[in-house]
């Protein structure tokens, strides 16, 4: 193993969202160079934020990510509501939590089926899966549809969601849509078992790398919408103390920022909210956990992918509670006004990848002075490098192509979001 | 085109949110038929095979820095079809937000005493810098547009873009006008084809679709002042998607 050389970059990473390289060089069995380099282009949000009035804030930072839009608007919507006050009804709040299922199964959905599934059935796409596993590929379809239609009852539509302002919604969705979801989650739960069972026969690969969780938490709920930021080493830490935890800073080779806090790096995403939150879970997603083996505290990256699954399974059962009590007692026409003043506010939410703020400072005439976003997957790419640190000599003695391979495995583990970061990822064996 | 007489297509993205991309894989159903009919060769964010033989290229997002320009002039090279797919690619879009501030400034707001690690310039659209054949406006696409374009292509013929504000459709639809409700939107003056979503929605138009050929400005300008936004608030408003402060085709070539 001493004696191994190997170089490789694989450019454009696929099966990612946005574009990032994997760089590999060993000479005589010793790393002279490993890193996820993204090299999307900068988009410069903070920039472009300046001098918007609150009412276009969450319309422009919305469109920094198609796949996690409906976060990127709330976390903004929700700065923008601590800067200057403006409650919220308990209806809204149901009507924001409702349309967070949908985008998130949606988003786990797409990466576990379309984007990590051709790995596991051995296939470099989901296309050919079409022809060998049909049944899998339709049932992916139906569920992404269905989290597709929560979004757009709720939202108008999931990309770049319309109906979401400060304050409360600007229109409501139809009893008959309402119902109409709620029969089809019903229905949804016989593709959840279905789902864990096909999972349960993949094997993931095998690695383990304890490191610290960042997620949000809420004392009696799976905190996905609202929360205090926790951490598995830490506890947890006031949210206007956020930049402590993030600590972004800006390496060379990448066009995104990284961040750590107590260690080299931390992760966020499904397996830290899994990880920190168990408790918290639905009966139906704790029992999807057993049945796949996670156990928590799980140091295994890897298993994103499967608490993903988890999350799936308590998304669709949450809905469903959220659903019944609409249906129940009807929505209400509410009626709002936003007073603009002065004030600076913290958004944070958890998107699928992971915990996400915005902060925005406002002028006395209601338009952004300065503007942060720390996106999810800028948190965890110092993560990833530090699992290709310590996953690389494990097995460094296997074929090149394996080798190239597992690492590919590892970044899409995370569900890189690109775009959100900047926006990029390839591999590349120099 | 492949073996099998179908079109090969090609989809790339340049600085954008993929939104677009997403919208087109919403079409479900009617997204099969499009896909009966040709066959799909890059497609990064879904698969892991790629080909430069290409008859149609699908290109979203902006043009933001100096490595995009031998990118999409080799896209346009190979390409018979050049379809530029949502505003970041048809009228540059969200990202020329930035374009409103001096490169170095906006680069020191976002990365500070780092912004010498990265190469950027002024946010353009496709056609500031290649010709462009076929244009889906919107932030993000109207899908049902995506497929009349399409059909089109297949068809050999040009598309048409709606060059009447969002106001027709808007009322088309029977709906009642946010502006009468005193809800400051920027449909009379926005190109139409997106069956007013937003607006249906008691939403305010943005103007994603990009400017009518002939905007009333003025006129845009006081019913927007009439609804509570400043001279300069308005001037942020009409510029969200529409931000010049590139350099176009014509004087690059010089």
């Amino acid at each position: 193993m001493s004696e191994v050389d190997m170089h490789f970059e694989v450019e454009h990473l696929t099966r990612v969202e946005g574009h990032g390289n994997i760089v590999l060089d060993v000479e005589k069995g010793e790393i002279k160079k490993l890193q996820w380099q993204v090299i999307e282009a900068p988009r410069l949000f903070e920039a472009m934020l300046r001098g918007h009035r609150w009412d276009e804030a969450h319309h422009i930072s919305c469109r920094i990510c198609g796949i996690c839009s409906v976060s990127h608007t709330c976390a903004s919507l929700r700065a923008t509501e601590a800067a200057m006050n403006i409650p919220i009804s308990e209806q809204t709040l149901k009507l924001r939590k409702l349309i967070f299922h949908g985008e998130m199964i949606q988003s786990h959905v797409l990466h576990v089926f379309l984007l990590v599934a051709p790995d596991l059935l051995g296939a470099p796409s989901v296309f050919p899966l079409i022809q060998t596993h049909k049944d899998v590929v339709l049932m992916a379809m139906r569920m992404k549809k269905l989290a597709n239609d929560i979004s757009r009852v709720v939202g108008g539509r999931h990309v770049h969601p319309i109906t979401l302002i400060p304050g409360g919604f600007a229109s409501l969705p139809k009893r008959s849509e309402l119902e109409d979801l709620r029969e089809r989650l019903e229905a949804c739960k016989a593709d959840l078992t279905a789902t864990v069972d096909l999972l349960a026969t993949l094997k993931l690969p095998d690695f383990v790398r304890e490191t610290e969780y960042i997620s949000i938490r809420m004392p009696d709920e799976f905190a996905m919408y609202e929360g205090s930021v926790y951490s598995s080493d830490a506890g947890p830490m006031p949210l206007d103390r956020y930049r402590e935890v993030t600590n972004e800073f800006v390496v060379p080779h990448s066009t995104a920022k990284h961040a750590k806090w107590h260690r080299s790096s931390y992760m966020v995403g499904a397996l830290a909210r899994v990880n920190n939150n168990y408790q918290m879970l639905r009966p139906e997603a704790k029992a999807a956990a057993e049945a796949l083996g996670l156990k928590t505290p799980c140091y295994n990256p890897f298993m994103n992918n499967i608490a993903q699954v988890v999350e799936v399974a308590h998304c669709v059962l949450d809905a469903i509670d959220i659903l019944d009590k609409f249906l129940d007692k009807g929505l209400d026409r509410e009626a709002f006004k936003v007073e603009p003043r002065a004030g600076r506010g913290i958004g944070v939410v958890e998107a699928p990848r992971g915990i996400l703020f915005h902060d925005y400072e406002y002028g006395d005439d209601g338009r952004i002075v300065k503007a942060n976003c720390v996106i999810p997957t800028n948190q965890n790419h110092e993560s990833i490098e530090d699992d290709f640190r310590a996953l690389v000599p494990q097995i460094l003695d296997q074929p090149q192509d394996d080798v190239r391979q597992a690492l590919e495995m590892l970044v899409r583990a995370y569900d890189p979001c690109i775009s959100c970061s900047t926006h990029y990822l390839d591999v590349n064996f120099v | 085109m492949s073996n099998n007489g179908k079109p090969r297509v090609a989809f790339f993205d340049f600085a954008c949110c993929e939104g677009c991309q997403l919208r087109v894989l919403e079409l479900e159903e009617a997204l099969l038929d499009v896909l009966a009919q040709v066959d799909i060769v890059t497609f990064r964010e879904a698969m892991t095979e790629a080909s430069d033989d290409y008859d149609v290229a699908f290109v979203e997002g902006s043009i933001t820095r100096p490595a995009d320009l031998p990118r999409i002039q080799k896209i346009r090279d190979t390409a018979k079809v050049l379809v530029a797919l949502g505003a970041c690619a048809t009228i540059g879009g969200i990202n020329c937000g930035k374009n409103r501030f001096q490169m170095a400034e906006a680069m020191d707001i976002v990365y500070g005493d780092d912004a010498a690690h990265f190469e950027t310039f002024e946010a353009r659209p496709v056609d500031a810098v290649v010709p462009v054949d076929y244009y889906i406006h919107g932030c993000p696409i109207n899908p049902n547009e995506f497929v009349k374009v399409f059909h089109a292509i297949l068809q050999g013929r040009p598309y048409a873009v709606p060059d009447h504000p969002v106001c027709v459709e808007c009322r088309l639809k029977g709906n009642v006008c946010l502006l009468e409700k005193g809800i400051p939107c920027m449909g009379p003056v926005t190109r139409a084809g997106c069956d007013a979503i937003c607006p249906s929605y008691g939403y305010s138009c943005f103007g994603c679709r990009g400017l009518v050929s002939e905007p009333n400005r003025n006129s845009e300008s006081e019913l927007l002042q009439k609804h509570g936004l400043t001279s300069e608030e308005v001037a942020g408003r009409f510029s969200i998607y529409v931000q010049e402060g590139y350099p176009k085709r014509e004087e690059v070539a010089k």
